[in-house]
């Protein structure tokens, strides 16, 4: 699946913030410190060479220039460029207008360069090729058929049809595909896209949806149908970038000037091939398209196998420590306010237990217009998932000290916060420290899911697994994010023995 | 030294006390005794202010105690409830001294006492270095008394201290506890529903039904005037296994 198809959580949030999204923008009209250029790419492996392509072709015209991988979906993406967390990123025209915009009267590119325009953005001119909705048969069956166009199908009610799901559901899918060409099939089912792609090399379809620069299309030896109604929109792939970034960059327009045009649709569908079934790293095959297309010499830095898993382990330790020192630090005395007075117990165990329930995903994607992209969203959306298990644990810890106990405290005549120290706290540190140690367990994974908005860790690994369908890849972020959840459990237990009282501990007897 | 005045307590709608008027006599052992929910714990937990009254008024050497009295007045207060109220997590020396260390008290300060305790309830040093799990019930209402008497309280009071304890445990503590009492001269406050308890522990006994004191006095009295029917009731409630049996000749 090249086409990043957002979730539909990230849409839903992304709708909520759309007022934000000026707010964020004016915002961030101060004037940019930063002198290196921020080049994002979305979790799809041609918006990842793209960006890849951009970047090597920065730093060959002396531009320092970083490229932040795969940071999800295209509102974070967008987002981030709005808020000049990112200086530039590949896109498609017709997600622009489609998802970005909101706004049906803007069709034409002079009419999307003014849109964006008054957002501070400017976009390149179209590199080459696209990447549209499009429909895809065998090719040895439509050879045999005499199909070449959308509109041959007619003739053909015979044909079954497996179309993604998302495909069946959008108003510019399925629907109008079916009234416009006058479809007769009924044989139309919805199924995943990855299958639908296996179904139809294994015959049990004819024609599925595709987006027409996949991978797939080679691997499987398909034959792309004409739209020749043209009612899919357009979606060319272009760059958009900071309106200002000629006058921070001089050098840049001249350098990414020399792109445009240079993408002809075979090219990419082979860089898309080499990248993601043969598994060549992005990083070179921007290399390779560099040298063949404009003769420069690309600068790919693709790093060792155990460096890589070194660096994401200090990454995603990083996440989780300092996430999880602030979690305890506000999360314990929350719980013992929430212990010591019901109402308001009620009311902070209910906030911590509504953030907790917030998908992940959609945690992060509420952090990107407040916090833009990187880590620091990350340990805030990690902050706020541990806080409930401490505050929890904490508060039914300190409600489960049986009364005589605490009544016993009372009438010795120690002072409110003697007893708190001295007793309650004691009495309710088992319970605490499983709070805690369930946090940093959740912690560790929950972390793998700061890779999509740049913030590294082992979810750096899993993310391009799964978009490159890599299980060695996965594994490699997978395997250590669990030997770290292990080692945190593990740490926890070794702590519960000197932090735990030992009269806590001991076996009740010598009735 | 105590004194309850028109006393009323209701939880919710049930009524737990009143209307109460009650004298505690100084250096002297008053038991307050009665049936389950009669009312006479409550009572306890008013002179220790984890309860407070609905109307009436808890005094002490004379002056109503106003709530924000009571963290100050717990310092001349000593008290033992059923199970002890250990705290788990401190070994009994820990438990015993608390109080002592918070307040400020020097090493060799805290040790003469403890030591003084320990021989006053008859507890060995390693016993104090257990944490209450790893103590018998007897043990562990010593070392809750050893605690209730760490600062020299000028009051004592106990809620079922012997409760929880098998009749063999309770017979060596209801000696031990009568001796203590005596060499100690202290006013004491101890809650039971067992009569022969309260009339060997007791110099006064107060009988309560239904949240009500029935009559005060000591067991003689109770024996041979009772103030009303209920009195022979309860005493009669508890008699003795051995009145079935032959005497030996």
């Amino acid at each position: 699946m090249i086409q990043c198809r957002p979730s539909i959580v990230l849409v839903a949030f992304a709708a909520l913030w759309a007022p934000r999204l000026s707010v964020a923008a004016s915002a961030a009209d101060a004037p940019p410190t930063q002198q290196t250029l921020r080049i994002g790419s979305k979790l799809s492996t041609d918006s990842v060479i793209l960006a890849e392509i951009a970047t090597q072709l920065s730093r060959g015209n002396g531009v320092p220039a970083e490229h932040l991988r795969q940071l999800g979906g295209t509102e974070i993406l967008f987002k981030a460029l709005l808020s000049r967390q990112i200086d530039l990123y590949p896109e498609y025209t017709g997600t622009i207008t489609q998802q970005l915009l909101h706004d049906p009267r803007i069709v034409t590119e002079p009419q999307i360069r003014a849109a964006l325009a008054q957002r501070g953005i400017a976009m390149s001119q179209p590199l080459g090729f696209s990447n549209n909705y499009a429909i895809g048969m065998r090719r040895t069956e439509a050879d045999r058929l005499g199909l070449s166009a959308i509109s041959n199908l007619v003739n053909h009610p015979e044909l079954r049809l497996g179309f993604s799901n998302e495909f069946m559901a959008r108003h510019d899918g399925w629907p109008l595909l079916r009234d416009r060409y006058a479809l007769p099939q009924t044989d139309v089912r919805g199924l995943d896209h990855d299958l639908a792609y296996r179904a139809l090399a294994a015959g049990s379809i004819d024609a599925t949806d595709l987006y027409s620069a996949d991978a797939e299309i080679a691997y499987y030896d398909l034959r792309v149908l004409d739209d020749d109604l043209q009612i899919f929109p357009q979606y060319r792939a272009v760059y958009l970038c900071r309106a200002d970034l000629p006058e921070r960059w001089p050098a840049l327009p001249g350098a990414l000037a020399r792109l445009p045009g240079k993408f002809d649709q075979a090219a990419m569908v082979a860089m898309s091939r080499r990248a993601k079934l043969q598994q060549v790293p992005e990083a070179i095959v921007a290399a390779d398209f560099l040298k063949s297309t404009l003769g420069i010499r690309g600068q790919a830095q693709v790093s060792g196998f155990w460096a890589m898993i070194g660096q994401r382990t200090l990454e995603h330790l990083y996440l989780v420590s300092l996430s999880l020192t602030a979690a305890i630090i506000l999360a314990v005395p929350l719980g013992i306010l929430a212990a010591r007075w019901t109402g308001a117990g009620r009311i902070i165990v209910a906030i911590v237990a509504v953030i907790y329930t917030i998908p992940s995903l959609a945690l992060l994607a509420f952090m990107v217009p407040l916090l833009g992209i990187g880590v620091w969203p990350a340990m805030v959306a990690l902050f706020l998932y541990s806080l409930l298990p401490i505050v929890r644990n904490t508060h039914t810890g300190l409600r489960a000290i049986a009364p005589p106990i605490r009544e016993s405290a009372e009438v010795l005549g120690l002072p409110a916060w003697t007893r708190l120290w001295r007793v309650e706290l004691p009495l309710a540190s088992a319970s605490i420290l499983a709070g805690i140690q369930t946090s940093a367990v959740i912690n560790v994974g929950t972390a793998t899911l700061g890779a999509l908005i740049g913030a590294g860790g082992y979810g750096e690994p899993i993310v391009t697994g799964i978009r490159l369908d890599s299980k060695a890849l996965i594994l490699a972020g997978a395997v250590p994010a669990a030997l770290m959840a292990l080692l945190v459990q593990g740490l926890f237990e070794f702590l519960e023995r000197f932090l735990v009282p030992r009269g806590l501990r001991s076996k009740p007897g010598l009735a | 030294m105590f004194s309850l005045v028109a006393i009323h307590k209701s939880y919710g709608p049930v009524r737990a006390v009143g209307p109460v008027d009650l004298e505690i006599a100084k250096a002297r052992t008053t038991v307050l005794l009665g049936p389950s929910g009669c009312g006479k714990s409550t009572l306890l937990r008013l002179m220790t202010g984890l309860t407070s009254p609905d109307s009436g008024e808890v005094r002490f050497e004379g002056v109503r105690v106003q709530p924000d009295r009571w963290p100050s007045l717990r310092r001349h207060l000593g008290y033992v409830i059923q199970e002890g109220g250990l705290f788990p997590h401190l070994t009994a020396w820990s438990n015993v001294t608390l109080m002592a260390r918070h307040l400020g008290w020097s090493g060799p300060d805290v040790d003469r006492r403890v030591e003084e305790l320990g021989q006053l309830t008859r507890l060995d040093r390693p016993t104090l270095l257990r944490y209450p799990a790893e103590l018998s019930g007897g043990q562990r209402q010593r070392v809750s008394l050893m605690r209730a008497l760490m600062l020299d309280p000028a009051v004592l009071l106990l809620d079922e201290p012997l409760g929880a304890l098998d009749p063999m445990t309770r017979f060596d503590l209801q000696t031990d506890l009568a001796q203590i009492f005596r060499s100690l001269g202290k006013t004491v406050v101890l809650v039971t529903h067992d009569l022969s308890e309260a009339g060997f522990l007791g110099d006064l006994i107060v009988l309560m039904k239904e949240g009500r004191v029935v009559q005060t006095g000591t067991l003689e009295q109770f024996v041979h005037h009772p103030a009303e029917p209920f009195v022979r009731k309860f005493i009669n409630a508890q008699r003795s296994p051995l009145e079935a049996v032959a005497p030996v000749a």
